[in-house]
């Protein structure tokens, strides 16, 4: 067999295992808040440049795990996280980090659109600027006009950057927080079920584009939709009661999984 | 942890039993179709032969509810894991079981015709290879029920067996219309009973990989062994069978 016809078979081969180097990892992850502990001993690899779903009823621990992936529980004060949790195998958690830049590597888009109030020019233009990534008004409209372009908004809005970003619609408010969260250029996208607040076409506008971002971006979601895990990811990780029950490739996990409670959950048994 | 309980969505369960009560249904009507239809040719029964043949009817209606149930369930309920699984298994095997009704069906309407022509050669090994594909399908319908594995693999190493068998049935046959030209007829409509058996063997065999998938969610590996030479045969006047 040639090169090329191997390929084209791995192409095509949709039971071939998806494999890629980690691009974070959690190992032994623990949360606790106060007294009470809300994930448990969670390993886990997030795959450079896939998306890895996060799925589990609620309160399993999934959004508490996304949120250790940038420190975010950092301004919960009753929370503690012990176990490691690194980027491209250097610790997150290390006294040396600057948590400022790490969300700018580990970006995050949450459940409800949350645009600046301000234009939509000034809701891009926002991050690079305090990072210091444009050095001059042209570079900014550069970035601005990339980014936009990447989250699929830029011809809706091009004739009205100087609009405020909280008079479009909710859909659209959500593609400028993704452009918002790409135009720092982050290496990883967190996103907390950003599409809880949508209607279904906006969502299948999200879910596409999350598609295209993978190509330059590590992604992991967490959604309560398990068709939404399904469609969009090629990794998913179950968790129930702070545990991480399952992980493995998202056709395998929705075909033929291994743990009985997976299977209980995802089929519509008890949630 | 059965398909049929304990879902959320009680309507769903209520679904998944139908959909079991419709199969066991129709898996029924075919493997007494099957033992009339070799009665039938044993006996030479007109009566059950065209019982058969006007029966057949009721597989196909049952096929067509089990179609559109999962139709209907595919769309409500997207199901997933061993859910999918299940009811993309029994929609699989509905289609094989309603080949099987035909193939009864086909030996019925022979049965019949060739009750013109004389007494047909061959009656008690083309029933035998009857019995041993009704034994099959028995078990793998129940293999299917029980979610039984080992059973399944049973029946998908059994037909080579029955190519066996319906190879040297194929060789026989011929030498039969050799020797007299009368026994064109009736051996013509023994070789297709014999096929149409063969053929309901390897639907019994697609149905024990189905099971396979449908609790394992993988399918079976290997190649299966197979022994079906008749396509090949051929057997020349003046040379001996090889029975």
């Amino acid at each position: 067999m040639s090169a090329v016809t191997k390929e084209q078979a791995a192409a095509t081969d949709t039971t071939a295992p998806v494999s890629a180097l980690p691009k974070m990892k959690g190992r032994k992850v623990c949360v606790h808040y106060g007294e009470k502990q809300a994930l448990f001993d969670v390993d886990i690899d997030i795959l450079d440049k896939q998306v890895t779903a996060l799925i589990g009823p609620s309160g399993c621990g999934k959004s508490t795990f996304l949120r250790c992936l940038n420190r975010m529980n950092d301004v919960v004060d009753i929370c503690r996280v012990s176990g490691d949790v690194t980027l491209d195998d250097g610790d997150i958690y290390d006294s040396k980090v600057d948590v400022v830049h790490l969300r700018a590597r580990v970006g995050m888009v949450f459940q409800k659109p949350n645009p600046f109030p301000k234009t939509i020019f000034e809701n891009i233009a926002y991050g690079p600027r305090i990072h210091g990534l444009a050095k001059d008004k042209t570079t900014l409209e550069e970035t601005v006009e990339k980014s936009l372009r990447r989250a699929g908004l830029w011809e809706e809005v091009k004739d009205r950057l100087d609009q405020p970003g909280t008079g479009l619609s909710g859909g659209q408010q959500q593609r400028l927080c993704i452009a918002r969260a790409i135009a720092v250029e982050p290496e990883v996208i967190l996103m907390d079920e950003p599409c809880s607040a949508l209607d279904p076409i906006a969502t299948a506008t999200i879910e596409d584009l999350i598609h295209e971002l993978r190509e330059n971006f590590t992604i992991a979601i967490v959604t309560h939709s398990m068709q939404q895990a399904a469609r969009v990811s090629q990794k998913t990780a179950f968790f129930h009661l702070g545990k991480l029950i399952e992980y493995g490739d998202t056709e395998q996990i929705f075909t033929n999984p291994k743990q009985e409670k997976t299977q209980g959950y995802i089929t519509g048994r008890f949630g | 942890m059965t398909v049929d309980s304990g879902h959320i969505v009680a309507a769903y369960d209520d679904e998944m039993q139908q959909l079991t009560r419709l199969f066991s249904r129709m898996g029924g009507l075919a493997e007494k179709q099957l033992a009339e239809a070799l009665t039938a040719v044993e006996r030479r029964d007109l009566d059950l032969a065209g019982t058969v043949k006007d029966s057949d009817r009721a597989i196909d209606d049952l096929e067509h509810e089990i179609d559109a149930l999962v139709l209907r369930m595919l769309a409500l309920r997207q199901p997933v894991a061993n859910d999918l699984r299940y009811i993309i298994s029994t929609l699989r095997t509905a289609a094989d079981i309603e080949r099987i009704g035909d193939y009864a069906k086909n030996i019925g309407k022979r049965t019949i015709a060739m009750s013109s022509v004389g007494t047909p050669p061959m009656v008690r090994g083309v029933v035998r290879l009857g019995r041993l594909v009704q034994n099959m399908l028995k078990k793998v319908l129940d293999a299917y029920a029980q979610g039984d594995i080992q059973k399944a693999v049973e029946v998908w190493e059994a037909d080579e067996e029955v190519d066996s068998l319906h190879t040297s049935l194929f060789r026989e046959l011929l030498t039969y219309m050799m020797e007299d030209p009368r026994h064109i007829t009736p051996c013509t409509h023994m070789l297709f009973i014999a096929k149409n058996l063969e053929r309901i063997g390897d639907h019994a065999t697609n149905i024990a990989e189905t099971v396979h998938y449908h609790v394992e969610g993988v399918p079976l590996a290997e190649r299966r062994p197979k022994a079906d030479a008749s396509n090949y045969a051929v057997v020349t006047p003046g040379e001996e069978t090889d029975k």
